[in-house]
């Protein structure tokens, strides 16, 4: 008895030594980030959404201030602690703030994690369901799709995106029942979402299309089954592993989005943080302390290698003619 | 009719006449920090080279209200009074500019008699006439300048002038007599700061023929030393001496120094501070980056020059949207909020210090006292959470969400997150809103906007008391639906209303009196909490190492003009 599709693609898969690479750090990444409720209570028993101007702490058996007024020449300016080394408090020094880097990082992480996934897979389901609705339909409703994901293509990414995000974390979102305040972390899931629905579903559209035509396509339509029954069960099946092979590329560059609008204010709103946020409170310390911004920025990288190497495998795995 | 004047406005007449008599002299001008050489010709010459992020909008010197250009200002329009340009307190004083001497008041203080200096002469040529001041004053009201209706109200037929401003008629207010060289200016109402208003750059004199409307990036013809040879608010602005100047009073309007100034645009603030360490540029108009401070304080200390300023950063806390239309409420902000984070913040305690009172210190008016000190005190020592805490409950507003407006740059934003902090801590659930500096300060002006809490500033336009206390705070500055509404707590309260028009009208005779009572309000208004002064800033000024002559006017700031660069 021969293996399914599937468990074939998972032994490709699992036989790519870059993508089981990327894999491992993505899980290590992932898994330290959650664990960041645990660094900050047992580890650093530090807040860090609270700031803590005024604090102090104890380096080296000496107390210190958390931000430093200078005290040499005119006395100008104020500095925060650099990295201590010492995972116990401040392992990376503080922000302008008073607040653990790294808790904050860690913290951060769970977010562009979080924002990333969940707005791949939501862009994903998205994109393949008007694919699919647009290439088996044809006619007036792949018309009318097709032209609106033209014109959402047609406006530059970023653009869009800073737009949408200004009216929403300016009023929140109300769409009947559902109600999703100013500050929350679905705002820009769903604002990045959208912005990349085109991107996964023009492909899509023009694999149904393809399908639409092929023999089995036909023959289930002339034995009488419903469109709705022959696009779940002979359509989607066959385009799905081309929207499989899309979410860990789009989790790269949906997480890339995230850090891009966190950085210039219009994405994750403070106190929360997210890498994005935690590179522009860095924006400020550059001369001084510049592992406020280095710290999150290398994490970004290597996030975004992880998921694009995943996802080469990933297509390899269920697409080795794509290879 | 009597000419006696009135006590309070013989005070500045008195100074005025010494100053004037000085000023009509080659005295040199005597600075605080010691320089007390006349003008040294062998300094004269070279091109100044001024930094900012990015040009401050209209020329018009009757139109723009930023200080980037009202600095610069100082060397190219005059009015018919000027502030002394010398460094230090003095500078505060009014001199006579384009007037020959201090004014003759009469008219229980409501008629000023000014005299007009003879021989001086607009850039272009034309000689300064009487006719000119007429029209100058008129095209405040013609080109709606932003003080019109606050500074200039007072002149007799203004009323009409802001209603129906492009038909402005002073015929009244306003009276020129060619023959005698005179010019006599009419109130309403006696008005003991009249002659600090009429040496900002919104009373300048313009020739005549000036347009009736903003005249934006077209440079208008200048009196003082400087006039305008280009105007590119994307690239730079070009200033070259006046032909047709002479120096008439030094203190009024002083000898320049450097033979052009030019001032450029668009680096980032941190590549401004790069280009004067590097000796590429002279001066950087904006403050440097918190990350800078240290740095230059200390490879590039003798460069730097560190001075208080007469101004507050504060806390509008808006009276009439809950939750701080409870005063409980808004006591609790003001015991919550650690003033010496926010020095921190601000950049440490050589550039601020913990605000109490909404007068800043050597503001006439000022007394030391805080209402809200743990501890107590006449300085701020700390806060008192606990305090904060238990007024939050007391108030019934605890879990209620509040809106904190911020400009987005670094420091306002730090701020802001501390503030949100601060908040989220006694009980609120605080969200921060930063936007940028060009809406930030209309936005939060608006009632229509519903701000709950903003950080906001305030800088003098002249030293009065009535500057901050009754522009900021008095039922007349609040007008709901509006981007010039500069209460922007909303606060109006009768009784303190009451107490503000009593000293506006005991300024005029009793200006001692009028400064206790207003030092009275300023603590009768922190009783009520509609604001939360935060800190009295310090003002950075970088200069490169071939600049001397550093001097500092209290009132305008640097004076540009007087600096050496060769």
């Amino acid at each position: 008895m021969s293996a399914g599709p599937w468990r074939i693609a998972a032994g490709h898969l699992a036989r790519n030594r870059a993508a089981m690479a990327g894999v491992a750090v993505f899980v290590v990444i992932a898994l330290a980030c959650l664990a960041a409720p645990l660094y900050a209570e047992h580890v650093a028993h530090t807040d860090p959404f609270r700031s803590n101007v005024s604090g102090t702490t104890v380096v080296d058996g000496r107390t210190v201030q958390v931000l430093a007024p200078s005290s040499t020449g005119l006395g100008l300016g104020v500095t925060p602690i650099g990295p201590t080394w010492d995972p116990g408090h401040y392992f990376l020094g503080a922000d302008n703030q008073g607040r653990d880097v790294l808790a904050r990082l860690l913290y951060g992480g769970r977010n562009s994690l979080f924002i990333g996934l969940i707005s791949a897979l939501l862009c994903c389901l998205i994109a393949t369901a008007v694919g699919v609705l647009a290439g088996y339909a044809g006619g007036p409703v792949d018309a009318l799709l097709s032209r609106t994901l033209d014109v959402v293509w047609s406006i530059p990414v970023y653009l869009l995106a800073i737009c949408l995000s200004v009216i929403l974390l300016t009023s929140g979102l109300r769409l009947g029942p559902i109600t999703i305040s100013a500050g929350s972390l679905w705002v820009p899931i769903l604002i990045i979402a959208v912005v990349y629905v085109p991107y996964v579903a023009r492909p899509v559209r023009g694999q149904v299309v393809a399908l639409r035509n092929r023999d089995y396509i036909q023959a289930a339509i002339g034995t009488g089954a419903s469109d709705v029954r022959v696009m779940r069960r002979d359509v989607l099946p066959n385009i799905l592993p081309t929207a499989i092979v899309f979410v860990p590329i789009m989790m790269a560059l949906d997480m890339l989005t995230e850090s891009a609008l966190s950085f210039l204010s219009v994405g994750v709103q403070p106190p929360d943080a997210s890498w994005g946020t935690i590179i522009n409170d860095g924006l400020g310390l550059l001369y001084t302390r510049p592992a406020v911004t280095i710290a999150p920025g290398l994490c970004i990288a290597a996030t975004a290698v992880a998921l694009n190497v995943l996802g080469d495998g990933v297509r390899d795995a269920l697409d080795p003619g794509a290879r | 009719m009597a000419r006696k004047a009135l006590p309070g406005i013989a005070l500045i007449t008195t100074s005025l006449i010494l100053a004037g008599c000085s000023g009509s002299s080659s005295t040199p001008a005597t600075s605080a920090s010691g320089s007390t050489a006349g003008f040294q010709s062998q300094h004269k010459g070279g091109t100044l080279k001024l930094l900012a992020k990015s040009a401050a909008g209209s020329l018009d010197p009757q139109v723009n209200y930023t200080l980037q250009y009202w600095q610069l200002y100082q060397a190219m329009y005059d009015g018919l009074m000027a502030f002394k340009k010398v460094d230090g307190q003095a500078s505060f004083t009014p001199v006579p500019d384009l007037a020959e001497a201090a004014p003759q008041v009469s008219d229980g203080g409501k008629t000023y008699v000014f005299k007009l200096r003879q021989g001086i002469k607009f850039s272009t040529g034309a000689a300064l006439t009487t006719d000119d001041v007429v029209a100058s004053f008129e095209r405040i009201f013609k080109v709606s300048s932003p003080t019109a209706g606050t500074f200039y109200n007072g002149i007799v037929g203004a009323d009409a002038c802001l209603t129906k401003p492009a038909t402005c008629s002073l015929a009244k207010g306003v009276v020129g007599d060619a023959t005698a060289g005179t010019v006599t200016i009419h109130l309403t109402a006696p008005d003991s700061e009249f002659l600090y208003k009429l040496a900002v750059p919104h009373a300048s004199i313009l020739p005549k023929g000036s347009p009736a409307k903003d005249a934006g990036t077209t440079p208008l013809p200048t009196t003082g030393p400087y006039m305008v040879a280009s105007y590119d608010p994307n690239r730079e602005l070009k200033m070259v001496r006046n032909p047709n100047f002479s120096e008439w009073s030094h203190d009024a309007e002083p000898q320049a120094y450097p033979d052009e100034i030019d001032e450029s645009f668009g680096l980032t603030v941190e590549a401004e501070v790069t280009a004067v360490q590097n000796g590429q540029a002279d001066w950087v108009f904006d403050p440097p980056p918190a990350d800078r401070l240290n740095e230059l304080g200390t490879t590039y200390a003798s460069q730097v020059h560190v001075n208080p300023l007469t101004a507050f950063w504060y806390l509008a806390l808006n009276t009439n949207l809950a939750p701080f239309n409870n005063e409980a409420a808004r006591q609790a902000i003001s015991w919550a909020v650690d003033r010496a984070a926010v020095v921190r913040l601000y950049g440490g305690t050589n550039l601020a210090q913990p605000a109490c009172t909404i007068l800043p210190p050597g503001l006439p008016g000022h007394v030391d006292s805080c209402a809200y000190t743990a501890g107590g005190g006449a300085t701020w020592s700390a806060p008192d959470l606990a305090k904060a805490k238990q007024l939050v409950q007391q108030s019934g507003t605890a879990g209620q969400e509040v809106g904190v407006v911020v400009q987005d740059d670094t420091v306002n934003k730090a701020m802001g997150e501390y503030l949100q902090s601060v908040l989220n801590e006694i009980g609120y659930q605080a969200t921060l809103k930063p936007l940028s500096a060009d809406i930030q300060f209309t936005y939060i002006q608006n009632t229509k906007n519903k701000v709950q809490l903003s950080l906001t500033s305030w800088y003098q336009d002249y030293p009065a008391a009535s500057d901050f206390i009754n522009v900021l705070l008095s039922c007349a500055s609040f007008h709901p639906g509006s981007d010039s509404s500069i209460n922007i707590s909303g606060f109006c309260d009768k009784g303190i209303d009451g107490q503000i028009q009593q000293a506006l009208t005991l300024a005029r005779t009793d200006p001692q009196a009028a400064d206790k009572l207003w030092g009275q309000i300023d603590q009768a208004i922190m009783a009520k909490a509609p604001v939360v002064p935060l800190i009295n800033p310090k003002l950075v000024d970088f200069t490169s190492k071939r600049v001397g002559n550093y001097q500092f006017s209290k009132q305008f700031y640097m004076l540009v003009s007087q600096l050496w660069v060769q």
